[in-house]
C-alpha cells in the first residue's frame, strides 16, 4: 500500500515477518529507500487551494477597511476640533472662568465642576461596584435570585441617562434633600456607572482560571484568603480598566447632571481647586458646551471647539492613563 | 493480623450530579498509613470520591450526597470548619496548577493563611515539601520565580509540594503521573513510600501497574460501584473474589 507521499505502509503481520528479532528498527538512511513519485501530488496548486488563497486575501482586506473606517472618523473629529479650536488655546483658557455672558474668558469653572463630579462618583460607584462584583462572582450560588440581580444590572447598564437623571432628581434633589448640588449630581452619575463597572469587574473576575481558586480551596484557604490571595491580584489589571474607561462616560454625561446639580454659569475663585463645596451647583463641561452651542448669541466661533478640545483632551488623557496602568499591570501577569 | 487503626471510615455513600447517580452505596474503610490505589476507567467516580474527601463537592452545583463519612471517627458533613478538614486532606489534582506566584509562595501560601508568619519556619517548611516532592534541586536557585512559568511536570512536583505544605494527615493524588516523565514519576513513587510512615495515601490511577508497585490495598471502581476492595496482591494475582477485577487489571476489558 502506498500513500501520496510516497511512504510504504505495511500491516502489522508484515511487519513481525520483516523483523524476526520482534523489535521494529528505524529505516536505515543508507539503503534504498522508496524513491518520491516524481511529481509531489501535496503542493502544486489546485483550484480549490487558489480559491482558499483568494477568500483569505479578500477577508483580510475587508477586515482592513473596516478598522481604517474606524479610526479615519476619529482622527477627521479631532484633527477637525484642534483646527477649529487652535486661535483659543492657552493656559489662560483653562485657568479663568468664563466672562461677558460666556462670550469670553476660559473655563475653569466647568472644568473643575467636571473634575468634581467625576472624582466623586467614581469614589462613591467603583468601591460599591467592586465589591458587589466580587460577591456576585465569587460567593453568590448561582440560583434565581443571583441570576435576577445579574440581570438587573445588565438591564440596568442600557438604562438610558435622561432616565438616570429623572431618578436622580426625584431621589436625591427632591426626596432625599440634598438639593441641586455636586453631591446629587454625583450621586446620578454614580448610580448611572455602577452597573457598567459591576459587570466590568465581574469579566475580570471570571477570566482568572477556575483552577486557581480550587488550588488554594484544595490547601483550606478561605473563600476571602482566596480572593485576596490569587484572584483580586490577576485581574486588578482588568477592574481598574474597567472603572477608568467610565470616566470618560461621567465626564461626558449631560442629561444626568442638568437636573441635579450642574448649572448655566457660576464664577468661582480662579486657580483655587477647592473652590466648590459638596453642596454647591457647578458648571461642567459638558453642560457648558451644550449651552454655548445653542443658548447664547454672538459666541466667538472658535469658543466652542475650545470646550470641546478639552473635554476630549481630559477624557483621552484619562484613557491614556487606563493603557499605560493596563500594559504595566499587564507585564506582570502571571500565567 | 492486628488491624491498624481507621483513618477513614465510608458507610452507604451516594452521590449523584442531578439525576446521575455517581457513585453508588460504597462503604469501605481505610487503615491509617496505608497506600490505598483506586482504580477503574473513566466515569467510575475516582475523582468524584476524593472531592467528596475534602467537600469540595461541596461548591460543585447539582451535587447531592447520601451515607456518611467519618476521618478519625469524625463526620466530615458535621465538621465545624471545612477549612480545617481541607487542611487535614492534602489533594493533588490531575492537571497541575502552577498558582501565578513565585515558587516560594506557591508552598508557602497554606503555611501562611493557617497563620504561619516565622520566616526561618516558613522557609524549612518550603524547602522540605518542595524536596519531598523531588522539585528542590531543580528550583533551589529561583524561587523567587514564577510557579505559573514553570514546565508542565514541575508544576505537577509544585501541586504536590503544596498538598503537602499544610501538613496533611491524609493525601489524596488524583493521577498525578499524568503529566510527568517517567523518571520523575518513579521517584515521586518512592516519595509516596516514605511518606506512608506519616500519613495515610490515596492514590487515584490509570496505571494499574502503578496500583501494583504502591498499593498496600487496591480499590476497584466500575460506573461508580464497588467491585471489590482487598490487599494489592490478592487483587493482581489470578484469583480475584471478582472477575470483572481480574478481567480490567489484565487489561481485557477497559
Amino acid at each position: 500500500m502506498r500513500t501520496a507521499s510516497g511512504l510504504e505502509i505495511r500491516d502489522t503481520a508484515d511487519l513481525k515477518s520483516a523483523l524476526p528479532s520482534g523489535r521494529i528498527r528505524p529505516p536505515d538512511p543508507c539503503k534504498e529507500q522508496p524513491a518520491p513519485d516524481p511529481v509531489s501530488t501535496r503542493f502544486t496548486e489546485t483550484r480549490f487551494s487558489r480559491r482558499k488563497q483568494r477568500n483569505e486575501r479578500v477577508a483580510q482586506t475587508v477586515f482592513l477597511g473596516m478598522t481604517l473606517l474606524m479610526i479615519l472618523p476619529l482622527l477627521l473629529i479631532v484633527g477637525y476640533l484642534f483646527y477649529q479650536a487652535w486661535p483659543i488655546l492657552s493656559w489662560d483658557f483653562l485657568f479663568t472662568n468664563p466672562k461677558h455672558g460666556m462670550r469670553a474668558g476660559g473655563l475653569w469653572s466647568p472644568l473643575l465642576g467636571t473634575i468634581y463630579l467625576v472624582a466623586i462618583s467614581l469614589a462613591i460607584a467603583a468601591p460599591v461596584g467592586v465589591l458587589a462584583a466580587v460577591y456576585l462572582n465569587e460567593y453568590a450560588r448561582n440560583n434565581w435570585f443571583t441570576r435576577i440581580i445579574h440581570l438587573a444590572v445588565v438591564n440596568l447598564a442600557g438604562v438610558p441617562s435622561i432616565v438616570h437623571a429623572l431618578f436622580g432628581l426625584g431621589a436625591f434633589v427632591l426626596f432625599a434633600g440634598l438639593g441641586r448640588s455636586i453631591l446629587a449630581a454625583s450621586l446620578t452619575l454614580a448610580i448611572m456607572t455602577l452597573p457598567v463597572i459591576i459587570a466590568s469587574t465581574k469579566e475580570a473576575l471570571s477570566s482568572v482560571p477556575m483552577s486557581f481558586r480550587e488550588a488554594c480551596w484544595c490547601v483550606g484557604a478561605t473563600r476571602w484568603q482566596t480572593i485576596r490571595g490569587v484572584v483580586l491580584p490577576n485581574s486588578i489589571s482588568g477592574i481598574l480598566t474597567g472603572i477608568i474607561l467610565q470616566v470618560s462616560r461621567a465626564a461626558g454625561e449631560t442629561a444626568p447632571i442638568m437636573f441635579t446639580g450642574a448649572v448655566f454659569f457660576k464664577a468661582i475663585k480662579e486657580g483655587d481647586p477647592f473652590a466648590y463645596g459638596l453642596f454647591d451647583q457647578c458648571m461642567a463641561l459638558s453642560m457648558h458646551l451644550f449651552t454655548i452651542s445653542t443658548q447664547v448669541p454672538d459666541v466667538p466661533p472658535a469658543l466652542p471647539y475650545g470646550i470641546a478640545v478639552v473635554l476630549l483632551a481630559t477624557v483621552l488623557s484619562v484613557n491614556a492613563l487606563a493603557i499605560v496602568l493596563r500594559i504595566y499591570l499587564r507585564s506582570h501577569k502571571k500565567w | 493480623m492486628v488491624t491498624p487503626p481507621k483513618k477513614i471510615e465510608v458507610a452507604g455513600l451516594q452521590v449523584w450530579y442531578g439525576r446521575h447517580e455517581v457513585l453508588k452505596n460504597l462503604s469501605f474503610d481505610v487503615y491509617d498509613h496505608e497506600i490505598l490505589a483506586i482504580i477503574g476507567p473513566a466515569q467510575s467516580g475516582k475523582t468524584t470520591l476524593l472531592k467528596v474527601l475534602n467537600r469540595t463537592l461541596d461548591s460543585a452545583a447539582g451535587a447531592t450526597l447520601k451515607g456518611t463519612v467519618k476521618i478519625d471517627g469524625e463526620d466530615i458533613m458535621k465538621v465545624r470548619s471545612v477549612f480545617d478538614l481541607r487542611r487535614k486532606v492534602g489533594m493533588v489534582s490531575p492537571l497541575p496548577v502552577g498558582l501565578p506566584m513565585s515558587i516560594f509562595d506557591n508552598v508557602a501560601f497554606a503555611p501562611q493563611q493557617a497563620g504561619l508568619t516565622n520566616r526561618t519556619e516558613l522557609a524549612d517548611r518550603v524547602e522540605r515539601c518542595l524536596r519531598q516532592a523531588a522539585l528542590w534541586d531543580e528550583v533551589k536557585d529561583r524561587l523567587r520565580t514564577l510557579g505559573s512559568k514553570l514546565s508542565g511536570g514541575q508544576q505537577q512536583r509544585l501541586t504536590i509540594a503544596r498538598a503537602l505544605s499544610h501538613q496533611p494527615e491524609i493525601l489524596c493524588l488524583d493521577e498525578f503521573s499524568i503529566a510527568i516523565d517517567p523518571v520523575t514519576t518513579m521517584r515521586i513513587e518512592e516519595v509516596l513510600k516514605q511518606l506512608r510512615s506519616q500519613m495515610t495515601i490515596l492514590l487515584v490511577t490509570n496505571l494499574v501497574q502503578q496500583a501494583k508497585r504502591l498499593a498496600d490495598r487496591t480499590l476497584f471502581l466500575l460506573s461508580g460501584d464497588l467491585v471489590e476492595i482487598d490487599r494489592t496482591d490478592v487483587i493482581f494475582s489470578d484469583h480475584p473474589a471478582q472477575r470483572k477485577t481480574y478481567e480490567y487489571v489484565n487489561g481485557i476489558f477497559g
